[in-house]
């Protein structure tokens, strides 16, 4: 596990509440993550994680409540609100590489046209990108020859082109055959591992036990319980947590 | 049937001008269409709001009355349209430089009424792009421009050519309309100049100015179905 910086955390929610029609999606949540840190949230299916997730680059807007990122609240619109969200990198459940460019393609577009860097330096960061996730060999290739599992881990090399201050992950896993969760899982360990700070929504547990510093339980769209993930799993506080722990700890 | 081939240069001179027309209104139709599109699409909801209205009043007004107000409406405003003689241009499209308004009041109605459908036509193929592309580009950083650009046209442009062709058919068949409008010797306004003028039987005029029709919308039509043929199998 690696030391948390201190100081300035680097993306705090405050008072964030979000409707979707009727549904309170987000209940009055405040979360802050510090530099370097790996923040995992994990809940049952509708709890607002993913809500949450998207909200911190403003995929999803808020109705009420701040977000800061790095010291300034999220731009609403705009060329702001673009550069922002190319310093957090994300990372979808269902991958979302462009369909019509190669993989070498989809990591070196955001920088060639969004950070308008040389295309020749570009190409060479997003090579070595790849070769870290370990598919450099299937640079030429486009996305649907991939197997799930080498697609994700090609937009988590598209995400880390862009040289974020943070990385958003929803549900990295959950569409991939089980077989293939490890390559993912192992790629955002040494991802962790290196500094880098996260926010994970997952329903790993693994995951979150070895590489999270912190782990956000949520239910009904509320915050219920955050500790470190050693405390948590072993002594959850709340009778939600006990009970969504029980469900999926006992097969 | 004898009037096909001795009034053959009438029929000629005829689709020729329903083909420049044609052309012209197509580019202008594409043109400002996906100009609408943007708008409709936009990220700001004043702007989508006048794609809104550009479409719900072009697509629901007949084109006769589009028309009318194209032939009336306009030198009323003390226009004669002269913005529409491109030098260049008017050197291909002859029509387009002439003193006579009504070719280039026929090309705006029938541009601004197609305009609507090539919107539409277009924005469904925008529909057919997954949210993940859009939404994958966007927490890259990408502007709204560089996201339509780069991530979503690329890939919708295949879902829209078959609609696009289908609005430009029906184009060509409504551009029949302009010969009322003060344009004359179009392939519609033949069949009136030959019999009514000429005096030849209706029949056969009628089934010449049909085949100018067919010459130009079997094609098309047929080259719709082979790229829909091709996408079937690409897919």
């Amino acid at each position: 596990m690696n030391d948390v910086a201190t100081g300035e955390p680097l993306i705090v929610l405050d008072g964030v509440n979000k409707w979707f029609g009727p549904l309170h999606v987000l209940d009055d949540v405040s979360l802050s993550v510090g530099r370097g840190e790996v923040v995992v949230v994990i809940g049952p299916s509708g709890s607002g994680k993913s809500t949450l997730c998207r909200t911190i680059n403003r995929l999803e807007p808020i109705n009420s409540g701040t977000i800061t990122f790095d010291g300034t609240p999220l731009p609403a619109e705009g060329r702001a609100l673009a550069k922002l969200r190319s310093e957090v990198g994300m990372v979808f459940q269902s991958f979302n590489l462009f369909a019509h460019k190669t993989i070498l393609e989809n990591v070196t577009l955001g920088p060639v046209k969004v950070r308008k860097e040389k295309p020749a330096a570009v190409r060479e960061r997003g090579l070595a990108l790849l070769d870290r996730v370990g598919i450099a060999n299937q640079a030429d290739k486009y996305p649907a020859q991939l197997s799930g599992g080498q697609q994700q881990r090609a937009a988590i090399a598209r995400a880390l082109a862009m040289q974020p201050k943070a990385m958003l992950f929803d549900e990295p896993t959950s569409a991939l055959d089980p077989e293939m969760v490890g390559e993912v899982l192992d790629v955002m360990t040494s991802l962790a591992r290196d500094g880098m700070t996260m926010v994970v929504v997952t329903h790993e547990m693994g995951f979150a036990r070895h590489a999270a510093n912190r782990v956000v339980f949520m239910a009904d769209g509320q915050l219920v319980e955050e500790a470190p993930p050693t405390e948590f799993f072993a002594n959850p506080q709340s009778e939600r947590a006990k009970d969504f722990l029980s469900k999926i700890l006992t097969h | 049937m004898s009037v096909l081939i001795d009034k053959f240069d009438v029929f000629a001179g005829g689709f020729w001008l329903t083909l420049q027309i044609c052309i012209l209104a197509a580019i202008g139709a594409l043109i400002l269409g996906a100009v609408v599109a943007v708008l409709r699409i936009s990220p700001v909801p004043p702007l989508r709001a006048l794609g809104t209205a550009y479409v719900t009043v072009f697509r629901n007004m007949p084109l006769t009355v589009v028309m009318f107000f194209a032939a009336f409406g306009l030198p009323a405003l003390g226009s004669n349209a002269d913005f529409l003689r491109i030098p260049g241009l008017d050197a291909v499209f002859s029509r387009l430089g002439t003193d006579l308004p009504y070719f280039r009041f026929a090309l705006i109605a029938l541009s601004l009424y197609t305009a609507a459908f090539v919107c539409e036509a277009l924005r469904s193929g925008v529909n057919a792009v997954p949210a993940g592309q859009a939404e994958a580009a966007r927490s890259l950083g990408l502007t709204f421009g560089q996201n339509l650009r780069y991530v979503v046209l690329p890939q919708s442009w295949k879902a829209s050519i078959v609609p696009l062709g289908s609005v430009i058919i029906a184009m060509i068949k409504n551009s029949a309309l302009v010969g009322f409008f003060g344009v004359i010797g179009d392939l519609s306004q033949t069949a009136d100049q030959l019999t009514s003028a000429g005096g030849y039987a209706f029949i056969p005029v009628a089934i010449g100015i049909s085949v100018g029709y067919l010459i130009m919308t079997v094609p098309l039509g047929a080259l719709l179905d082979r790229i829909e043929k091709r996408q079937a199998v690409a897919r």
